[in-house]
């Protein structure tokens, strides 16, 4: 893995986030939770200092990282694409919808464009269900995704 | 005048929060402050025609609002006094305009006691939740009832966890009583895993009042003085009520040190969840609100007796908690007088799929699948035939127009081969393949197993892979034996309830639809056209001109053929990508 250099002003900010919950090693997840919004993903190095600050072991920090999907050690695209495959979404075509964005974008789930601009996941129900399939662009919600719209969503955000 | 409008997940991706603003501005324009006013409240339930904007006092009910509609509606309805009428839900069946929600098939059969509050009261105003009766549940129990009365009256109304295995709520409350320690605490488990459900959330971001109250409540007679509630990281707006709800309780001294005058004190803090299934079991729950893998641990030692941190642990789910303050102040009589003989109460299900009101429903316990899928749901969409509908998620399976009118309880669907489960209900038409339905709840339960038992962990990747075989074409006879045996050892030996159930989907796919099982393996058909590898497509020899432009086009030079004559497709070529298709002009090549 690359070596990541870690910004001095984020550091800080992280060893005062775990101060803040008394560097407990029970509040680990929490302290994930807010490395992630810090760093946006936690690489080796972030989780490296999450484990001498909260005196545990590198091992430990790393098993419950890979264990919870909501964490990345990838670092997202600049728009983040999600698409929901909960049931109600996946009878209503999501995987269509899905092939056609991995199709315009060569990716695949949980890889990120080469210029960094979209990243793609899947996720279990956003809760949207009568707007089935929904794909989501970092905090916006397109709803009743239909394959060949996928194009013209892509195209907002590539100006 | 009060205009409520839908500010559930579903609405708000819709703009219902710009529908808000265009409304105050229009209301501005006209200096009608004093006559009208605007509320953002939970979710309405009928999110197929979100957003909605609902009129008070008149119960005029309308859809599919958009920002620009806010103009029209204050100018017509709150100035004038005269119904938008094109805004109005439409009547499927008569074509008329339905002015209110009482006479709307989707709520005439809903009784709502878990979702009281839920599109009525702002969440954020825990004035409006006092004035519907709100924390007074708990202030009969702290001022007249002892633990134990009170717990007799939860176990007398016969409410059963509403988070899928159905135990009897306030034997469990007892339960963790009896037990001594010095400390205890109270869980609300928000974790709802389960694809395609959104009760749970929908409950905390319109009434997370009565989640509150009611662990307030569980403290009290369990003898807890700590809350956690237990929610996923992906329910922002959920966590954000929450987080309010929780601040005004503590500053009306709902929450806190000696709650209304008494010697009693109870507080609540959030843990967040991240995004794995299998934290929704009790067990793994604890362990992950410790800081740790979310993995099962095997029960005995049941929470109650031993949970966060080894103290006495209750946990319950969001919707069993909802109904606990009105069954104290009405009454376990009453609650006990609605639905079956031993599933009583109501259910709130989240109603998905190929159905054509999809939204949150809750209806009295006994109610039939034909009431909940003809009646509330208004059928199914685009007026296809209905095929079946899936229960309970990854633990459950599908029932089919056989069961339509078994009376819906704990029970009934237990014996029907799915389960209750949370509360997801998706409906699926004659164009879904239960091969392809069944491969797609393994592929989540593989996804999501913990890893910690074997059984699960690959067994279940096995069940996958005989399933892709199957809709490969490459599938046997054999295999769906195999199908059955492996399914059936998986669901005995696995640790947690995530393996003990995930077969379900499988098994009662096998039993319901077994015929199309055996043809996807004996005719290599896939009767719904799902399965890609079973597709051919086939030039139909009279239509075709010879244009050559599908040969042309495809991709694996499938097609061959010469100028003027019929073409034709080698199926041991063919990508099935159906280039072919979009570009012939004559209408020549066909699917089958
Ligand atoms: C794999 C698995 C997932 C579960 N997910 C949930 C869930 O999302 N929400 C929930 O309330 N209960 C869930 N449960 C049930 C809990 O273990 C537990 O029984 C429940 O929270 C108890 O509350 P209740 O008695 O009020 O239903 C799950 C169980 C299993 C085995
Ligand atoms: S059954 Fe599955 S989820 Fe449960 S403990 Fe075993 S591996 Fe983990």
């Amino acid at each position: 893995m690359a070596i990541v250099k870690l910004p001095e002003n984020k550091l800080n900010q992280l060893i005062e986030v775990c101060k803040s919950f008394n560097n407990e090693p029970g509040e680990l997840i929490n302290v994930l939770h807010k490395a992630q919004e810090i760093f946006g993903y936690l690489p080796a190095e972030v989780q490296e200092v999450v484990a001498k600050e909260l005196n545990t072991s590198v091992a430990h920090v790393y098993g419950v990282v890979s264990f919870y999907s909501f964490f990345t050690m990838t670092p997202k695209g600049e728009h983040p694409i999600s698409i929901c495959m909960g049931t109600a979404c996946y009878v209503r075509g999501a995987e269509k919808v899905l092939d056609e964005f991995k199709h315009h974008l060569k990716i695949q789930v949980g890889e990120t464009t080469a210029d960094g601009k979209f990243s793609l996941a899947c996720l279990r129900c956003v809760g949207a269900c009568g707007l089935a399939p929904v794909v989501m662009v970092g905090e916006k919600v397109y709803g009743r995704v239909a394959p060949d719209g996928v194009k013209a969503i892509l195209e907002e955000y590539s100006a | 005048m009060h205009l409520l409008v839908c500010g559930g997940t579903g609405c708000r991706s819709a703009e219902s929060d710009a529908i808000v603003d265009s409304l105050n501005k229009a209301i501005a324009d006209r200096g009608l402050e004093n006559d009208a006013k605007v509320v953002m409240t939970g979710c309405f339930g009928f999110c197929e025609k979100g957003p909605i904007v609902k009129v008070l006092p008149d119960n005029t009910f309308y859809t599919q609002v958009t920002p620009a509609d806010a103009e029209e509606i204050v100018a017509e309805h709150i100035y004038k006094g005269r119904r938008v009428n094109r805004l109005l839900y439409i009547n499927p069946e008569s074509q008329e305009h339905v002015e209110d929600s009482k006479h709307m098939g989707f709520y005439r059969k809903q009784i709502r006691i878990a979702l009281r509050n839920c599109g009525f009261i702002d969440p954020e105003n825990i004035e409006e939740y006092i004035a519907r009766d709100g924390y007074s549940a708990l202030g009969k129990v702290l001022t007249e009832m002892t633990p134990e009365e009170a717990i007799q009256s939860i176990i007398k109304s016969g409410l059963r966890g509403r988070g899928g295995g159905g135990f009897p709520t306030g034997l469990k409350w007892d339960i963790t009583r009896k037990v001594a320690a010095e400390k205890k605490y109270v869980v609300c488990n928000a974790d709802e895993g389960d694809p395609g459900a959104f009760m749970d959330r929908s409950i905390l971001e319109g009434d997370p009042h009565s989640v509150i109250e009611a662990m307030a409540i569980n403290g009290y007679c369990t003898g807890a003085s700590y809350g956690l509630v237990y929610i996923r990281a992906e329910y922002p707006l959920a966590i954000n009520r929450l987080k309010t709800a929780i601040g005004q309780a503590r500053e009306y001294g709902l929450l806190g040190n000696g709650i209304l005058g008494t010697d009693f004190s109870f507080d609540i803090e959030l843990r967040y969840g991240a995004g794995a299934f299998v934290c929704g079991e009790e067990t793994a729950l604890i362990h992950s609100m410790e800081g740790m893998r979310g993995e099962p641990t095997f029960k005995p030692p049941f929470p109650s007796e031993s949970g966060y941190l080894g103290y006495p642990t209750n946990v319950n789910n969001v919707e069993t908690y909802a109904n606990i303050p009105v069954i104290i102040t009405k009454g376990p009589e009453w609650f006990a007088s609605i639905g079956t003989e031993k599933s009583k109460g109501t259910k709130v299900f989240a109603l998905a799929g190929k159905i054509n009101n999809v939204g949150l429903i809750e209806v009295p316990m006994g109610t039939t699948l034909r009431e909940v899928i003809y009646e509330i749901g208004g059928g199914i969409k685009d007026g296809k035939n209905f095929k079946a509908v899936q229960t309970g998620g990854p633990s459950g399976g599908c029932l089919t127009t056989k069961h339509l009118d078994t009376p819906i309880d704990y029970d009934n669907l237990l014996a029907a081969g799915s389960m209750m489960g949370s509360g997801g209900m998706i409906v699926m038409d004659e164009d879904d393949c239960m091969v392809s339905i069944a491969k797609f709840y393994l592929e989540f339960t593989v996804e999501e197993s913990c890893g910690k038992c074997t059984p699960c962990r690959v067994g279940n990747k096995r069940l996958h892979e005989i399933l892709e075989k199957i809709t490969r074409g490459e599938g046997t006879m054999k295999d769906l034996e195999k199908l059955r045996n492996l399914g059936q050892v998986i669901k005995d030996t696995a640790l947690c309830g995530l393996g003990q159930t995930s077969p379900n989907p499988v098994l009662s796919n096998l039993d319901n639809f077994w015929d199309e099982f055996v043809e996807h393996v004996t005719e290599k058909k896939c009767r719904a056209g799902q399965c890609k590898h079973l597709l051919r497509y086939v030039i139909e020899p009279d239509a075709c001109v010879g244009c050559t432009a599908c040969a042309r086009n495809c991709p694996v030079n499938a097609i061959t053929g010469e100028r003027k004559k019929a073409h034709e497709i080698n199926q041991e070529i063919c990508i099935k990508c159906g280039a072919c298709v979009e570009k012939c002009k004559f209408n020549a090549i066909f699917v089958r």
